[in-house]
């Protein structure tokens, strides 16, 4: 009972948070016609998603460099779903998801017991299989990638239209953009219940110490694959929907720069925190934006301004937020 | 046959040289050095300007490649990696500044260079032909120095003070520090000379393949498969995992060639069964 105040108060702010992106963010981009924000808004949404799941992956102890892959898979599952198949892009949304988790317990039984620097090079080869695998197999149609993949459709339960038809919408951009919001909002809750959950102290006790974790008989085995494979759902879906707004998948469309990306964005936000990853997805995508109109030292002062803060910040963002206590 | 045996034993002995360097570096610091590659590119691009661009000889421009490299590598480590491993909770954090580096190297290395691929005459010229092989003069001589390179410092760590002192540490940190090794010089030392191993690779292939801005993470992530075969943080498993991929590269590109451009996906196919069995690389220490 005693935590039931600050439990209130963060529930509200959640819902403040929401209620600013559905409502504030959209009345500002009105006011001021600035409608590109959408585009970039819906991308910084998706993108942490994509790094949520990486962030599993850190939370169980392990360098994940390999999620490009999985967003990836993703958004060829669902285009080819879509395209091949003609089923409804929200039914291929969970599906991608789905296939990318099965995907990643085929590959992460070998390869999760593979730990540090071992399991961050083997998924940093990963994006580079995903990449090449999507250029020889003749389903994904090589390099010419597959493109023009029509607008998600109606989705209506019961008689009920739940979703309406993207194509028929006057504006596009704001039902992506609400869509990527809501499911990303979505997913941090989900993340958010997971850490605090008996397994996430699993999950936590795995990151401290494998062994001394399986000898008090926690299934460490079972929880890592578990663990890897929420995060190429995350993974999974996120790349899904990329694909759609886009309407263009390539095999180029997430590649090593990305999946380095997604890590950074986690470390940028703060490991230890669960809003870590949106954080840094926003200050990275939006940094590296704001930067375009410097034009040839856009890369230089973004790569001075990320060793800065790992210089002053190493323990990401949101440790400012904290008290700061003296570590050894 | 013997044609491919040769390219594979000459590709081999550049990737060789590159692992070391990343494979010292994470033995010594525990950091996975990102911005290898990008270190290699910065090694060519100084040999290309001072062999290329100046006209001094093809020596010199090689030792200013490795010694530039073991500057920049000794302050990275002091400046960057040093205050951010003490400070940080924990130890992926130098990822990030590996990677942010790797980003600082390719924007400086673009702004000043370009992104034209850039080439430099031939140190020598002709070409070995007998009934089987047929290789450049230069090629060979490239092998030759990345050989004796590989030798020489083989024979650095094994006899020298430092080399010791560096063995030490990579075993056990603080039991070095106890028996008196001075950790911190030995880091720099051991993180400057795995940059100055970079560039000089760098400068020995700008000789033959040219150099651009973009082709940093393409070698990085070769060297990483070199050292996930051979064992992270071990110097023989560096170079066997080097000779290995240089020779299957050699050979997936004369057997594979009629199924198309497949031999890096069947070398990752391989690894990811190899790593399955042997998860710690050929020679690696368990969860090194």
């Amino acid at each position: 009972m005693r935590h039931a105040p600050i439990a209130t108060l963060k529930i509200a702010s959640a819902v403040v948070f929401l209620l600013a992106l559905l409502v504030a963010v959209p009345l500002l981009i009105n006011a001021t016609g600035r409608t590109d924000l959408y585009y970039t808004l819906t991308s910084v949404a998706l993108l942490s998603i994509i790094s949520a799941g990486v962030w599993i992956t850190f939370y169980i102890g392990r360098i994940n460099i390999g999620q490009g892959a999985y967003a990836l898979m993703g958004g060829y599952v669902s285009a080819i779903l879509v395209m091949n198949y003609g089923m409804s892009f929200w039914l291929t949304l969970p599906l991608a998801g789905l296939f990318c988790a099965a995907a990643s317990v085929l590959i992460g039984l070998p390869i999760l017991r593979l730990r540090g620097v071992y399991f961050a090079m083997v998924s940093l080869v990963l994006t580079e299989v995903a990449r090449l695998l999507a250029l020889a197999l003749p389903i994904t149609n090589g390099a010419s990638g597959i493109v023009s993949i029509p607008l998600p459709s109606r989705l209506s339960l019961f008689g009920l239209t739940l979703i309406p038809d993207f194509a028929t919408l006057a504006n596009p951009r704001l039902s992506f953009y609400i869509a990527s919001v809501l499911l990303m909002a979505l997913c941090f809750l989900g993340l958010y219940r997971l850490a605090h959950s008996r397994i996430g102290q699993l999950c936590q006790s795995l990151q401290q110490n494998e062994e001394l974790a399986s000898s008090i008989g926690v299934n460490i085995a079972y929880l890592r694959v578990v663990a890897y494979a929420l995060s190429s759902f995350l993974g999974g879906v996120g790349g899904a929907m990329f694909a759609s707004i886009s309407q263009s998948i390539y095999p180029s469309s997430f590649t090593v720069a990305d999946s380095v990306n997604f890590m950074l964005n986690c470390f940028l936000g703060g490991l230890g925190y669960v809003l870590g990853p949106m954080l840094g997805t926003f200050v990275l995508y939006f940094g590296w934006d704001l930067l375009f109109q410097t034009g040839e030292f856009q890369l230089l002062i973004f790569s001075t301004a990320l060793i800065v803060l790992m210089l002053v910040l190493p323990n990401g963002l949101l440790s400012l937020a904290l008290p700061r206590k003296r570590s050894l | 046959m013997e044609q491919v045996i040769a390219n594979g034993l000459y590709l081999g002995a550049q990737y060789a040289l590159i692992a070391l360097g990343l494979t010292l570096i994470f033995a010594l610091m525990n950091v996975l050095n990102f911005a290898h590659g990008q270190m290699y590119v910065l090694g060519g691009f100084v040999t290309y300007t001072i062999y290329g661009q100046l006209k001094l000889p093809f020596v010199v421009a090689l030792i200013c490649s490795g010694v530039t490299l073991a500057i920049f590598g000794g302050l990275m480590e002091k400046f960057l990696f040093r205050p951010v491993v003490r400070r940080s909770k924990r130890e992926e954090s130098t990822m990030l500044l590996a990677a942010a580096t790797a980003f600082f190297l390719d924007a400086v290395m673009l702004l000043l260079f370009g992104e034209k691929q850039r080439g430099v005459p031939k140190i020598i010229s002709g070409v070995f032909v007998s009934d089987r092989v047929i290789l450049p003069y230069d090629r060979i001589l490239v092998g030759v120095i990345a050989i004796l390179m590989i030798a020489a410092f083989m024979l650095f760590m094994q006899y020298s003070k430092p080399g010791r002192a560096m063995r030490a540490l990579a075993q056990d940190r603080v039991a070095a520090q106890l028996m008196g090794v001075k950790v911190e010089r030995y880091s720099m030392i051991g993180f400057a000379l795995g940059a100055m191993l970079a560039g000089v690779v760098g400068g020995l292939l700008v000789s033959i393949t040219g150099v651009n801005s973009g082709i940093g993470g393409p070698i990085s992530i070769k060297a990483f498969l070199m050292v996930m075969i051979g064992g992270a943080g071990v110097v023989g498993g560096a170079i066997a995992g080097g000779f290995i991929l240089g020779m299957m590269e050699s050979v997936g590109l004369t057997v594979l060639r009629e199924y198309g451009d497949i031999t890096y996906l069947v070398i990752f196919a391989l690894l990811m069964i190899f790593l399955s069995i042997r998860p710690h690389g050929l020679m690696g220490k368990p969860w090194g």
